[in-house]
């Protein structure tokens, strides 16, 4: 098994730590990871995206051009991403913000309402939970309990006591997980 | 009486220090720098640390320093002498690490390696001889020549006006916290040689107490390069680098004069 | 107990130091190795193993303290990226010429000049062809992985302490801000300094005891003896060569085709072989894992197997002159790479291998043209 993820949204949204945990949740599986983030300054404030590989063998590029999963969480990512995923793969996107929905037919398409859910749970820090709960309902490549393992490695020991919140908002995103339908009207 | 009559070891009233060794100096004669290296390694063999001491030697007239003196030394690339000791103190905290510098190499290529490792308060003593010109590559203006001197490249003598006033490190040192001890010496008289030596025993004393920054500054001459005799070159050290760059302590014990 | 750790190549690289029992670090920061002092600063090695780490004034104060902490038998490492190696060439120079056991790191970014932040492989004439003035070489090793930046802070310590030559690890923007999983090695003892100068009592500046004083210069004001430093040097690389080349072969056994890459392009270059290999193309992968010495005999032997080559680098040509020095004009070589810290693509290298080389392989009756009307 080979998953090939970007991941692309704002800095701030917890781009880069959703891939570390996935990463982490990795290794705890016993899987082979890379973590390849996009780096310096245009990242404070601007667009982050990190590609993040799982996979039973060696990793060979950890920089690639397609993936089998593009998790989307702003337009300007959406616009450059979208077209990216390999046919039969999947589209996970955010769609608050985003104008210009997917119009691919080759692939699957989902959405998860994570803003909203982490208003509703009252800590938008666990936006990224939601996110990764949702990818991690269509692509069970971990479990919960590597991901928790995950989370315990990749926080500093203070915030160990939000791990049965993020773990609460991975489920929340496994039950809110929506397929995305193409509406007519963007296709015409 | 015989000439071996009188050349006995009952009859020796002075020897040269076994930290010295026997290569001819290659300095020219009349220049400072040869009674500089003498005072340093007497007062290293006196202090019983030779075992414990690492030169380090620069780029300049006594790149060659350690030809003559009989230590283990480190030559470091011009400039970089303070840098260098920093790092050989920092690995080795118990050992006395001195680097002995000319004008050019700390005053100018390596302003910033002399400012920094002073304001770290480096536990090194720092030996800055001063001739207020660029002996080894034949005679150019350094930055603490004089105004109106002449040299090479200031052949009409030095215009302050393009060229800044003689830069005066040591009272720029001594204004550093990390500096503990900064004095300005000479060494073309035995008065003079004997306060030098005072005050270069001063400084491995308190690299011993691990007072930080000894910096020492050695006024000297240069016959060659100021194109006179070893006699006016020390003549006219007097008359004229004496005034601008005064003798005497600017800061003991941490405490600025 | 070994500890496996999701770790950045700066990270891996900067804790594999403390673990190696490494004396000191002198750096300066800059983007994208900052995250080596970073880490050393707050790991506080000096409180786990007495290790020194000092942020210098400059690259040049950084490179002279590796000077000044070698000359004295200490295991001592530096990192910079591309504009501060420049920086620190003149020093790099000083310790080959003084023979001087240090470990420098290169995280490579794009350039000339202040450049791009962004990964670049555009150092490697500089690393490989000496660097800074005089005749001299370092011994350099490009890692392609994020464990290999690791695994490699030993290896450089071993070679400079072997040779008494400074090795330089030549990363990159990519490797060294990317996360893998990483198994770290327990941690050796540092050396004490009585061992230090027992092991090393021969040439290092701790004190001179009963001995002769030892003395680190790179200065032969001897013609004849300067001649004969130059040659001491040439023959530590001769030996290099023969004892410490290291490289690796992915599909080579078969390959009608073959990639040359190193460092991040390598792994570039891989997934580009199995791209290939879905297409039914025999590709293969030569890794020079060592860049100097440079595995030309590998390449060479090759050059009889497969009917061209594609040197793959993240510059606008500089290992490719090597593998063409190689190869002896057997088989056709050319460059792809892009620059300016864009990261090539493996699906653009191997269009690339198929446009510049397959399809010129139709016409390698060029270079036959061309030998045969020299004969």
């Amino acid at each position: 098994m080979t998953e090939e993820i970007i991941i692309a949204g704002f800095g701030g949204q917890g781009v880069l730590s959703m891939g570390k945990i996935l990463a982490y949740s990795g290794i705890m599986h016993d899987q082979e990871v890379s973590w390849m983030p996009s780096y310096g300054p245009e990242m404070r404030g601007g667009t982050a995206n990190v590609t993040v590989i799982l996979s039973d063998e060696r990793i060979s590029s950890p920089y690639l051009k397609v993936f089998d999963t593009a998790i989307i969480l702003n337009q300007q990512s959406m616009d450059k991403f979208e077209e990216c995923v390999k046919p039969g793969g999947v589209l996970l996107y955010e769609p608050n913000g985003i104008h210009q929905h997917p119009t691919r037919t080759d692939i699957n398409i989902y959405q998860i309402e994570a803003n909203r859910i982490a208003t509703e749970m009252g800590n938008k820090k666990i936006f990224n939970m939601v996110v990764l709960g949702a990818f991690l309902k269509i692509k069970p490549i971990v479990n919960l309990e590597n991901v928790i393992d995950g989370l315990k490695k990749s926080l500093p020991e203070r915030y160990h006591n939000l791990i049965p919140l993020n773990e609460k908002a991975i489920q929340k995103g496994m039950s809110n997980i929506k397929a995305h339908i193409i509406e007519k009207s963007i296709l015409s | 009486m015989e000439v071996s009559d009188i050349i006995k070891p009952e009859n020796q009233v002075f020897c040269k220090t076994q930290l010295l060794t026997d290569t001819t100096l290659s300095y020219c004669p009349g220049c400072g720098h040869g009674t500089a290296h003498s005072i340093t390694m007497e007062v290293i063999e006196e202090m019983g640390i030779v075992q414990d001491t690492i030169g380090v030697a620069p780029v300049g007239c006594s790149v060659l320093a350690y030809d003559f003196m009989n230590i283990d030394m480190t030559q470091a690339a011009h400039g970089r002498a303070p840098a260098v000791a920093t790092a050989i103190s920092r690995v080795w905290p118990n050992k006395y690490v001195f680097t002995y510098q000319g004008d050019g190499d700390l005053a100018a290529i390596g302003t910033a390696e002399t400012i920094h490792a002073c304001n770290r308060g480096e536990n090194i003593v720092i030996i800055f001889v001063n001739n207020g010109i660029y002996g080894m590559t034949g005679g150019q203006m350094a930055p603490t020549t004089l105004e109106g001197m002449m040299s090479s490249t200031s052949p009409y003598g030095r215009d302050v006006k393009t060229m800044g006033m003689p830069i005066k490190m040591t009272e720029l040192v001594a204004n550093l916290p990390g500096v503990y001890y900064a004095t300005r010496q000479a060494v073309h008289t035995h008065k003079h040689v004997r306060k030098a030596k005072k005050a270069i025993k001063k400084a491995f004393e308190n690299t011993r107490l691990n007072n930080g920054i000894s910096f020492i500054e050695i006024v000297s001459n240069c016959n060659s390069g100021w194109k006179m005799t070893p006699n006016e070159s020390n003549i006219w050290m007097e008359e004229n680098m004496f005034p601008y760059f005064p003798l005497g302590d600017i800061k003991v014990n941490g405490k600025l004069k | 107990m070994s500890e496996l750790k999701l770790m950045k190549g700066n990270e891996a690289l900067a804790e594999a130091a403390i673990r190696a029992g490494a004396d000191a670090y002198f750096g300066y920061p800059i983007t994208p190795q900052s995250e080596v002092i970073e880490y050393l600063m707050t790991e506080q090695p000096e409180k786990r193993t007495g290790m020194v780490v000092l942020q210098a004034e400059s690259e040049v104060a950084a490179i002279n303290m590796v000077y000044g902490a070698a000359s004295t038998g200490k295991k001592v490492m530096t990192s910079s990226s591309s504009p501060g190696i420049s920086l620190k060439l003149e020093g790099i120079s000083y310790l080959a010429g003084a023979e001087l056991p240090a470990v420098i790191v290169n995280v490579v970014r794009g350039g000339p000049g202040l450049g791009t932040i962004q990964p670049s492989q555009a150092d490697y004439f500089q690393s490989v062809k000496g660097g800074g003035h005089g005749d001299y070489h370092l011994y350099v090793l490009a890692p392609s992985s994020v464990q290999e930046m690791a695994d490699f802070v030993e290896d450089a310590f071993d070679i400079a302490f072997k040779y008494r030559a400074p090795v330089l690890i030549l990363s990159d923007g990519l490797i060294g801000q990317m996360m893998e999983k990483v198994e770290l090695k327990d941690q050796q003892e540092r050396l004490t300094d009585e061992e230090v100068i027992k092991r090393h009592d021969s040439w290092a500046t701790t004190g001179k005891t009963n001995r002769e004083r030892n003395i680190i210069t790179s200065l032969d004001l001897v013609s004849e003896k300067m001649e004969a430093r130059v040659h001491r040097l040439m023959a530590k690389y001769k030996k290099m060569e023969e004892e410490d080349l290291r490289f690796e072969k992915i599909m080579c056994d078969d390959a009608d085709y073959l990639f040359v890459a190193y460092g991040s392009s390598a792994r570039i270059a891989q997934k580009a072989v199995e791209l290939g290999r879905e297409k039914g193309l025999k590709v293969g992968l030569l890794r020079p894992i060592t860049l100097f010495p440079f595995p030309k005999k590998q390449l060479l032997d090759l050059a009889d197997q497969v009917k061209g080559m594609l040197s793959v680098e993240m510059s606008a040509g500089q290992m490719v002159e090597d593998v063409k020095l190689a190869v002896e004009h057997k088989v056709p070589v050319e460059h792809f790479g892009r620059t300016g810290g864009i990261i090539h693509t493996p699906e653009e290298v191997l269009e690339a291998l198929e446009q510049k080389i397959i399809k010129e392989n139709g016409s390698i009756r060029y270079h036959k043209t061309r030998e045969s009307s020299i004969l």
